[in-house]
């Protein structure tokens, strides 16, 4: 089949649209990355949804050639799930942000997650939010002065990451805008995923939160504050490969790796553990500790659409198709002549 | 159909012919009211009769034992006539404890029956119903023939020798009561005899008290002159063919599996429970071998936005509610509005605002449904009137959906939803199928416009997975043909007026507005949804009695029927009754600038009969109010 297939290049996915975010913006970045990466899935474009909420990463659906659906505000993830149940044949993408999925689109954020629906779904997380001119948002760090918050945030900032977890999400991963390698392979093994796969993307609000990621997105800095996560191997990171993170009890720790400590001293990443270790990469922020990028977790479970259609399915097998002249003839019925 | 119960209906005794009954049936809600309202509703239709029901319950799953507020009622009308309402005053009352009779009496008519389980009135009771005396042993009982049984100890009698816990032999109470009233009303006990032995196949013993539990109540009333005279009901003159017992929202569900099937769709329902609209979800979800696909979304808003995704896919996309419920729908509505999508959404109302009344029947969210939504967001209302109209509204809501690319509300409420009524088996392959395309092709050029126009307005469905035809839907306001996000002010007005125009088109597809009753005259009564039995039977009643009155029944709440203007100028006066504040009449003299006259309740009760009578009186007869006295009432 796919050999019949034209070869698609990045270009065929954009749309005719102009692009409106803000120059400078990091959407362009994931926009890039993400036309970049669709041709290496084989599929074409009419087999492509992507269903939005509303903000500024919500307009990225206009600007692909697939099917699309700007929706409404936090609810993109029960459009995919009406979708993708009554079409599994699609592949469906989700497009939100930090205030449009985490605050309030919270509630579908977990639901989704849990079901387990196929559906790729990239948070843009630039922990402000930005269409609405520069309010915090449930990412925004304690003390955050913002328009609505002069005297500094109060709210305690919410983790994607930890949410996903507790969600019970198949496939968690967290990439950065500027990091496009990264973020271009990131995209693509989420796409590959089946069932929920969440990208959590660092992503740049030069204009109401610049440089709220400075440190993730830096060439100059990046080496030092992020890991990057690797199925496998042992935890690694800093500009010389001389620095590794090890577990003292519960606590991770940074270690320098000059002083003799070996690489078997220090914790594995193991996409597929369902242990606290994964809680605990979560909790790994800066500056503190680098910060993990990469896939957190990739774990195979059932999935929504396919017992849902799997139930239609065994219905038929046992009772064979429905007929309705049958059923309206059942039960207790009489005849007036 | 063989039967190893004894032939119940020749009794001995004497039998009077009578034209109909109402009786209602009160207990505990735990007691099983709803189970006997039900069988003996069922059973009456299978005898022929045309029957029409109102259960009614506290909105508390279990609240206290024998009080009032945990009192359970279900009332049947049955007759050998056409009913289109279960009854006004009861002929007879069952009544198994205090709190049942005290807050059920006031509608049993002067020398009514009223049979109470005598066992269930003593001091403990009375207190639990908040009373100081026991009201048996008071002189108004004079008024009616009062029936003390002692239904416990007898129940507990007929099923001593199966070993039965107290507790398990008193909860066959219910179906000693049921044996009287079949013996009371000539019912045959086959089809309920039926029914014990299906629910209770793995409980032998629990099926063999409940059988002879009922078998004793038949001979109760046979063997004891306590109850005196039975009654015959005579088969009602039906238009012929099958017939079945429906309840309004297992219509509604029968009529969107038909729809589906009409228009060669597979149905996608996407639901979140709440009264009274959960029994729809609970009906669609036994039917998944016809590949109805339900999800019990994690709230309102997924459900609906999750109908809308199926939509977009190219499914029949379908979500109910009730007011409460709808409202957190409201904006993904006006997405469905916006990205021009067929989509069903069904209210079933109830007493609002808020929680309101749950379990209560109210008719106030008719303006929901046409302005809830923000900006100008036009769509079309169907509203039901009968339990059996639920499956044609549900079809029709559909047929227009789909002609005209538009989110569709169908309004049922409480007293529709869990009413029953004899229900004639329709022919599905008789039915005209709903066509459906969804384009292949280009429709501009090279080009695919996805808000291009047939001679509907409707803009084409193009589905994800057709090749060439990608394009983006949304809730930013789209340019004219090309759907382009465009912030253009002409496009927008021409956009706004488009949406409207297509609404408004839909009455030339809807059939002219029907009356019933002379073509002109002194009083129009004007009513919609589920009044309509109350509203008919007392009209009908006016206009034996010589009043120059019409009935008009709405089911298209938007748009009207073209015709309804020209129809609401033929008549001198014209009476909105409606369970709510006056919504449709708001709506009558806006659009028509006719003073129309409210009849409103806002009880969460029904209309009777009689009230509707009294006001068609007070405004129609205008030269003799006796001669609606005597020949109406």
């Amino acid at each position: 089949m796919s050999s019949e297939l034209p070869v698609l290049k990045a270009s065929d996915f954009a749309s005719d649209q102009d692009i409106r975010w803000c120059p400078g913006c990091g959407d362009y970045s994931i926009l890039a990355q993400m036309k970049k990466m669709l041709p290496d899935l084989g599929l074409p474009q009419e087999q492509i949804v992507f269903i939005s909420g509303i903000g500024c990463s919500s307009r990225f659906p206009y600007y692909m050639n697939t099917y699309g659906m700007h929706s409404i505000h936090g609810r993109a993830p029960a459009f995919a799930t009406g979708l993708r149940v009554t079409r599994p044949d699609l592949k469906v993408f989700v497009i939100t942000g930090d205030g449009d999925s985490l605050s309030i689109g919270g509630n579908h954020f977990i639901h989704m997650l849990r079901r387990n629906v196929d559906v790729t779904m990239v948070l843009f997380n630039n922990r402000i939010y930005g269409l609405t001119k520069g309010q915090y948002s449930p990412t925004s760090p304690e003390g955050q002065v913002t328009k609505s918050t002069p005297m500094g945030s109060v709210d305690h900032p919410l983790n994607p990451i930890s949410v996903a977890l507790g969600a019970e999400a198949g496939f968690i991963a967290r990439s950065v805008d500027s990091n496009i390698k990264h973020l271009a392979a990131t995209l693509y093994r989420a796409a590959q995923h089946r069932g929920t796969s969440l990208v959590e993307v660092y992503q740049n609000c030069n204009v109401f939160n610049d440089g709220a990621f400075s440190y993730a997105q830096d060439k100059a800095t990046r080496a030092d504050t992020t890991l990057e996560l690797e199925h496998g191997k042992p935890m690694i990171f800093g500009k010389n490969r001389d620095k590794g993170v090890r577990l003292n009890g519960l606590r991770p720790e940074v270690v320098d790796l000059s002083t003799g400590i070996s690489h078997d001293d220090l914790l594995f990443h193991d996409e597929q553990a369902d242990t606290a270790l994964v809680h605990i990469l979560a909790k790994m922020r800066h500056p503190e500790m680098p910060e993990p990028i990469g896939v957190f977790r990739d774990v195979e479970k059932g999935i929504f659409e396919d017992q849902v259609r799997g139930q239609l399915n065994t219905a038929v097998e046992k009772k064979g198709a429905g007929d309705l002249v049958k059923l309206f003839a059942s039960g207790e019925t009489w005849d007036v002549e | 159909m063989s039967t190893d119960t004894p032939p119940p209906v020749q009794s001995n005794k004497l039998v009077e012919v009578v034209s109909g009954i109402t009786v209602r049936l009160a207990g505990d809600s735990g007691d099983g009211m709803q189970l006997l309202g039900t069988q003996l509703t069922n059973t009456s239709a299978l005898a022929g009769n045309d029957v029409a029901t109102f259960p009614d319950f506290p909105a508390e799953i279990r609240a206290p034992r024998g009080t009032r507020a945990g009192v359970s009622g279900f009332q049947v009308q049955f007759a050998a006539h056409e009913v289109h309402t279960p009854g006004d005053t009861l002929d007879a009352l069952v009544a198994m404890n205090p709190a049942a009779l005290v807050t059920n009496l006031s509608d049993l008519r002067p020398g009514g029956l009223l049979i109470v389980d005598e066992d269930s009135f003593e001091a403990k009771d009375l207190k639990l119903a908040n009373l100081s005396t026991n009201p048996l042993e008071e002189p108004w009982t004079e008024n009616y023939r009062l029936a003390k049984v002692p239904m416990t100890k007898l129940t507990r009698t007929a099923v001593a020798e199966l070993g039965l816990s107290m507790k398990e032999a008193d909860r066959c109470r219910n179906f000693f009561a049921m044996g009287m009233v079949y013996w009371l009303y000539g019912r045959d006990m086959d089809a309920t005899m039926r029914f014990i032995k299906a629910k209770f196949s793995r409980l032998p013993e629990v099926q063999e008290a409940n059988e002879r539990a009922l078998k004793a109540g038949w001979a109760f009333g046979e063997t004891t002159e306590l109850l005196g005279t039975s009654y015959q009901v005579e088969k009602a003159e039906l238009p012929p063919g099958k017939y079945r017992n429906i309840m309004g929202n297992q219509a509604l569900a029968w009529g969107l599996m038909t729809a589906a099937n009409l228009s060669k769709k597979e149905l996608f329902y996407g639901s979140y429970p709440i009264t009274p609209a959960s029994d729809i979800l609970h009906e669609l979800c036994k039917f998944k071998n016809y590949g109805v696909c339900t999800v019990q979304a994690e709230d309102e808003i997924a459900a609906v936005c999750a109908a809308i995704g199926a939509a977009y896919g190219g499914s029949m996309a379908v979500t109910t509610s009730s007011g409460p419920g709808i409202a957190l729908k409201a904006e993904a509505m006006g997405l469905a509005v916006m990205i021009e999508l067929p989509l069903l959404v069904i209210n079933v109302q109830r007493g609002g605002p808020s929680t309101g009344l749950p379990t209560k029947t109210e008719q106030a969210d008719l303006l929901q449904m046409l302005h809830g939504r923000n900006g100008e967001a036009p769509i079309p209302v169907l509203a039901a009137q009968s339990p059996g109209d639920c499956f044609d509204t549900a079809i029709e809501a559909w047929r227009i959906a789909t002609q005209f690319m538009v989110p569709v509300v169908i309004l049922s409420d409480g007293y529709i939803a869990n009413g029953a009524e004899p229900w004639r088996v329709p022919d599905i392959a008789a039915m005209d199928p709903i066509s459906i395309e969804h384009p292949t092709e280009f429709n501009h050029g090279d080009e695919f416009w996805p808000y291009a126009r047939d001679r509907n307005l409707a803009r084409p469905w193009a589905i994800p997975g057709t090749p060439n035809l990608m394009h983006r839907v949304g809730g930013l306001e789209k340019q004219d043909g090309t759907g382009n996000v465009s912030y253009d002010p002409d496009n927008h007005e021409k956009m706004v007026k488009t949406r409207a125009q297509k609404v408004a088109n839909i009455a030339r597809v809807i059939p002219p507005q029907k009356v019933n009753g002379p073509e002109s005259g002194e009083l129009l009564v004007l009513s919609w949804g589920g009044t309509y039995g109350a509203c008919h039977t007392a009209v009908t009643k006016a206009m034996d009695a010589g009043l120059s009155v019409a009935h008009c029944h709405l089911r298209h709440m938007n748009p009207f029927p073209a015709n309804l203007g020209e129809i609401l100028s033929r008549y001198e006066q014209v009476l909105v009754p409606e369970l709510n504040m006056g919504q449709l009449r708001m709506l009558i003299r806006d659009r028509f600038l006719v003073d129309a006259i409210g009849y409103n309740k806002v009880q969460g009760k029904p209309f009777s009969v009689s009230e509707l009578l009294d006001k068609i009186c007070e405004m129609a007869a205008t030269e003799s109010n006796k001669l609606c006295e005597s020949k109406a009432g």
